[in-house]
């Protein structure tokens, strides 16, 4: 199967992001370095979907085009009929302040803040935020709420991360190799905390990897290679977090 | 061939060169401080030995009232002397066209035959007096510039009331005269104080000082000291109404002189100490910084077998390259900054010509003190290199660890957004750190504050002496004591409002071997114009029994009030007493003592104690007076106040605003280069939390508050220290510049420190716009992308 461009027809419901033919050429001082080359991706509310993909395939840059961190050298995207490729700055901090939650590779907490007050810094900045307790509860933190990063293993860090993302109730969640800094086990705590955001909270979920055994947890995976689609396949039954290896 | 690792230094240099050059100008203005006051000290030092030496300047000076010629022949034998010069020297009030105000003079005799021994003068213009022709004179260069006088013009002596005619033949320099200011004055007026040197013959017939002199200088053999010299030489003019003999080191415009060399001396080693210990603060936080980024490359660079010595070397070489570079810039500025302070320097101390000096010594120890800045600096980051174990440093460094800072202990927790939680902890996580940040900024501001408070200081001086000590528009002095008849005349003159006498002797005060020449004031306790006061500005009430001291010369005679001193006259019958020094006074200008105006007459014994008179006058009537006052035989001199207030305001108009401008400049260079490399490495060590700030939806003014909020915190912190910084080094140099020709109150405005916390702030704001448009350009993806 060697699908390219158009994305198939997912899950019926409403579309949270639309990309359509979106290309992406970074100038790397006098090479020009096609990141993507026409990719169209619909991400349904409420999907679960995993991007695999070689590093290199583009697709760290198709989730920070999602997130509102980049915009597209050509190609539409639309959040909820809201073109973001003509967004300005401010409005993508906007969109990126109100819809989106990130988790990255490095957990990217503020060393300088327990892991409540990680939390609360977004919370102080959202409209109708989930409290932080709760937030580091439902990531099964809840204990550890006054501890600071370098007191908290990896894993915890990066669950800490995920409370973080999802305290804002994001439409969307996306998701950097959010266990590739892990060992198998924490790892699997830490998918298991965004399946359980995603089932609870109906955050529109996506998580890059190039790790294959991921995918089985989503609802959708794509494949990219080369800037390009290579693949999609729907999952008839998502197998849980906890059943997975590596 | 450039080594891998010295590209890899000189790369390091260009892609942190903003903070390098930010560090280099702090080199740069510590140097050229440094090399400035040094070019300045050794010129001006050369200059003035050699004018001394070319045209033997004395070594000990006398004046008496007169002394016939026969003793100068005495003089030759006194301990230690090599030459001896006699002369007759007279105060005058001189009337000069186009200028209705009486002019201070000086008359100075020359030998009829042959050139003086001492005190030699250098021509400037035309020629030598004839000793034929009683009218040539030669006139100190200063003066006839500032009135425009060429040769062939004259200006009139008043000479025992009778207005006698100078021709100027000459202008010239002197030795005596370096620094021309009239006795009492604080700032030399070029247009109010003029020396005229002229034939001995005709001068001492004005002054009846046929076959006599009442001057004398001495010079003194090799290695001599003055001391027994002016112990004999008292002894001998006693008889002759001697008035106290000093030593060079006391001589007026030497003494200026010397004051001004050890301020210099004083700057060269202090002020450069501060820019270069700043500068080593922030080698020392820019390169930790760089250690810590390039944690893995040392890694791997020592896997690969490079020494500690290479690797310590390397960094420690970045910090020589900044500032030697910052060293070499500043010894450039240096030079020229010294050719514009010798420049001004020229204006006030008058030498025939300048020789500048300056030694390879002192650059190469310039260039020295810049590498022990930069080792310094660098040894901290060094000592990190050499203990970064190379396996571990391959791995990701661990998170840095924080706690909660004190002030969200003491409960302001609940009122600090989390952004608020970020600077106080990230401060409270380096403490050293930031209280360094907050010296170094601290003393930018106290770089300020003490120029522009040390002008508060001398305003204040000029203001209590002229507005609240003297009251008067005109004091005049006498030639000799008078009894109340010159205080009849000078009360009718039209146009003088008020009239007050000042009373008063030379005497000289004893207290076992330290002894004072000084004058004997009385004032009337009711005095209005011309009063003591102390520094709380209340006029000091006088005790009927007792001596009232200045403070100052108290200390120098090593008295307090109820101890006993010894007083000499030196004038009339020279009567000599014992007096209990009843209480001081700190006041500011001169040294005095004071006595309620009948005991003086009792110690006197003398009819005539007048001295001197202050005046108010008419200003309607000023010419009038002025005109009336030049006629008196009696006046000696004729200080004007407001001539001595505009001539201040000149002088700060001149002067002040310069060196408040180059103080403005070095302290921007300090608070910019302190707080700029604080933001950048800030910046630097925070520019991961930034990006995940931004991603998640901050804007750039909300991460600005945690980048910035700091700044303002170290600002904030370092103000009120600097002022208080700057308040103290003031403190020191008035208590460094308390002489006896005055003491400068401890004086600081609100202005001042206003403007000195605002040039502050507007460094940061400097440094804050440079840093903002690298926090704009912040990449969020590449940041967020790599590990730490």
């Amino acid at each position: 199967m060697n699908e390219s461009s158009n994305g198939v027809a997912g899950a019926d419901g409403a579309l949270a992001v639309s990309m359509r033919d979106v290309t992406k050429v970074y100038q790397m001082g006098e090479v020009e370095v096609h990141a993507l080359r026409g990719v169209s991706v619909d991400l349904e509310v409420g999907g679960f979907m995993v991007l695999l993909g070689p590093s290199g395939s583009g697709k760290s840059t198709l989730l920070n085009i999602l997130g509102g961190l980049d915009v597209p050298t050509s190609g539409q995207v639309l959040y909820r009929g809201q073109d973001l490729t003509r967004a300005d700055e401010g409005e993508l901090t906007q969109y990126r302040r109100r819809r989106v939650g990130f988790v990255f590779q490095f957990y990217n907490l503020i060393p300088s803040l327990t892991a409540r007050e990680n939390v609360e810094l977004v919370t102080e900045i959202s409209e109708d935020p989930l409290p932080a307790p709760e937030a580091l509860d439902i990531v099964g933190l809840a204990d550890r709420s006054s501890h600071f990063p370098s007191q908290m293993s990896g894993g915890e860090q990066q669950r800490v991360a995920i409370a973080r993302a999802i305290a804002k109730r994001p439409d969307i969640l996306l998701c950097d190799e959010p266990t590739g800094a892990l060992d198998i086990t924490t790892g699997i705590q830490v998918l298991e905390a965004l399946e359980r955001v995603n089932r609870e909270y109906g955050a529109t979920t996506a998580i890059i990897t190039h790790n294959a055994a991921i995918a089985t947890i989503a609802d959708r995976v794509i494949s990219l290679a080369d800037g390009r689609i290579s693949r999609q396949h729907v999952n008839e039954t998502r197998a849980a977090a906890s059943t997975i290896q590596w | 061939m450039i080594r891998a690792l010295d590209r890899k230094l000189l790369r390091d240099l260009w892609r942190v060169r903003s903070m390098g050059l930010a560090i280099a100008m702090v080199v740069a203005s510590g140097i050229a401080l440094l090399v400035a006051s040094l070019i300045c000290f050794d010129s001006l030092e050369t200059t003035r030995d050699r004018y001394y030496a070319r045209n033997e300047f004395g070594d000990v000076f006398a004046n008496a009232k007169r002394v016939p010629r026969w003793v100068a022949g005495s003089l030759d034998e006194l301990p230690g002397v090599d030459r001896v010069d006699t002369r007759v020297v007279a105060g005058v009030t001189l009337d000069v066209e186009g200028t209705s105000e009486p002019v201070n003079g000086r008359l100075i005799s020359l030998p009829d035959s042959g050139r003086p021994v001492l005190n030699g003068i250098t021509l400037r213009s035309g020629r030598w007096p004839d000793p034929g022709r009683a009218e040539e004179a030669i006139v100190n260069e200063r003066f006839a510039q500032g009135h425009g006088l060429a040769l062939g013009d004259q200006v009139f002596a008043v000479i025992n009331g009778r207005r006698q005619r100078l021709e100027i033949v000459g202008t010239a320099l002197s030795p005596e005269y370096v620094y021309a200011i009239a006795g009492g004055d604080l700032l030399p007026d070029p247009t109010r104080f003029g020396v005229f040197w002229m034939a001995r013959r005709h001068l001492a017939t004005a002054f009846d000082m046929e076959g006599g002199f009442n001057d004398i200088s001495l010079s003194l053999a090799e290695g001599a000291a003055p001391e027994p010299a002016i112990v004999e030489l008292d002894r001998l003019l006693e008889p002759y109404g001697g008035l106290g003999a000093i030593p060079r080191a006391q001589q007026i415009s030497h003494w200026y002189l010397q004051n001004e060399l050890t301020g210099l001396r004083g700057m060269a080693l202090l002020m450069p100490m501060i820019f270069l210990g700043i500068a080593a603060f922030l080698l020392n936080v820019v390169l930790r910084r760089m250690v810590a980024v390039q944690r893995e490359q040392i890694a791997v660079l020592k896997a690969m077998g490079y020494s500690n010595l290479r690797l310590g070397l390397h960094f420690t070489q970045w910090a020589m390259v900044v500032s030697v570079l910052g060293g070499v810039l500043g010894i450039a500025l240096g030079a020229l900054m010294s050719a514009g302070m010798l420049g001004l320097y020229m204006e006030y101390f008058r030498f025939p010509d300048l020789i500048i000096r300056w030694s390879w010594g002192h650059i190469l120890g310039a260039l020295l003190a810049c590498g022990a800045a930069s080792v310094l600096g660098a040894a901290a980051a060094v000592k990190s290199v050499v203990k970064l174990p190379p396996a571990e440093a391959m791995r990701p460094a661990a998170p840095d660890s924080f706690q909660v800072s004190l002030l969200e202990r003491l409960g302001l927790r609940r009122w600090l957004t989390q952004p608020l939680r970020m600077v106080l902890r990230n401060l409270s996580r380096r403490p050293a750190r930031a209280a360094m940040s907050v010296i170094g900024i601290a003393f930018s501001a106290s770089i300020m504050v003490l120029a522009s408070a040390a002008m508060d200081s001398f305003e204040e001086l000029m203001q209590l002496q002229f507005n609240v000590v003297q009251r008067q528009d005109v004091t005049v002095t006498f030639f000799e004591p008078e009894g109340r008849a010159a205080f009849y005349e000078l009360a009718s003159v039209p146009g003088v409002i008020e009239v007050e006498p000042l009373n008063g002797a030379s005497v000289r005060l004893r207290n076992g071997h330290r002894n004072r020449q000084v004058g004997i004031q009385a004032l009337q306790p009711d005095a209005r114009l011309q009063r003591v006061v102390g520094a709380d500005y209340q006029p000091v009430r006088f005790d009927r029994a007792g001596l009232i001291l200045s403070r100052k010369l108290a200390e120098v005679l090593a008295v307090e009030p109820g101890d006993t001193l010894r007083v000499e006259a030196l004038q009339g019958t020279r009567p000599e007493r014992d007096m209990v020094v009843s209480a001081t006074v700190d006041d500011l200008m001169g040294v005095s003592a004071y006595l309620e105006p009948e005991a003086l007459q009792r110690f006197l014994s003398d009819t005539a104690t007048l001295s001197g008179a202050a005046l108010g006058i008419d200003p309607a009537a000023r010419d009038s007076v002025y005109a009336a006052l030049k006629g008196m035989p009696v006046v000696a001199g004729v200080a004007l106040q407001h001539a001595m207030l505009e001539n201040f305001e000149t002088f700060v108009a001149e002067n002040v605003n310069n060196q408040l401008a180059i103080n403005l400049l070095f302290a921007m260079v300090i608070a910019f280069g302190v707080i700029y490399n604080t933001a950048r490495i800030s910046l630097s060590e925070r520019s991961r939390e930034l990006a995940s700030m931004r991603v998640m939806g901050f804007t750039r003014a909300e991460i600005g508050v945690v980048l910035f909020g700091e700044l303002a915190i170290l600002t904030a912190a370092a103000i009120p220290v600097g002022l208080a910084l700057g308040y103290s080094m003031l403190a020191g140099m008035v208590a460094a510049y308390e002489t006896e020709l005055f003491r400068m109150p401890l004086v600081a405005e609100p202005a001042t420190f206003a403007w000195s916390s605002a040039a502050v702030v507007v460094a940061m704001g400097l440094s804050a716009a440079v840093v903002r448009r690298k926090l704009n350009r912040l990449d969020l993806v590449e940041v967020l992308k790599t590990r730490e």
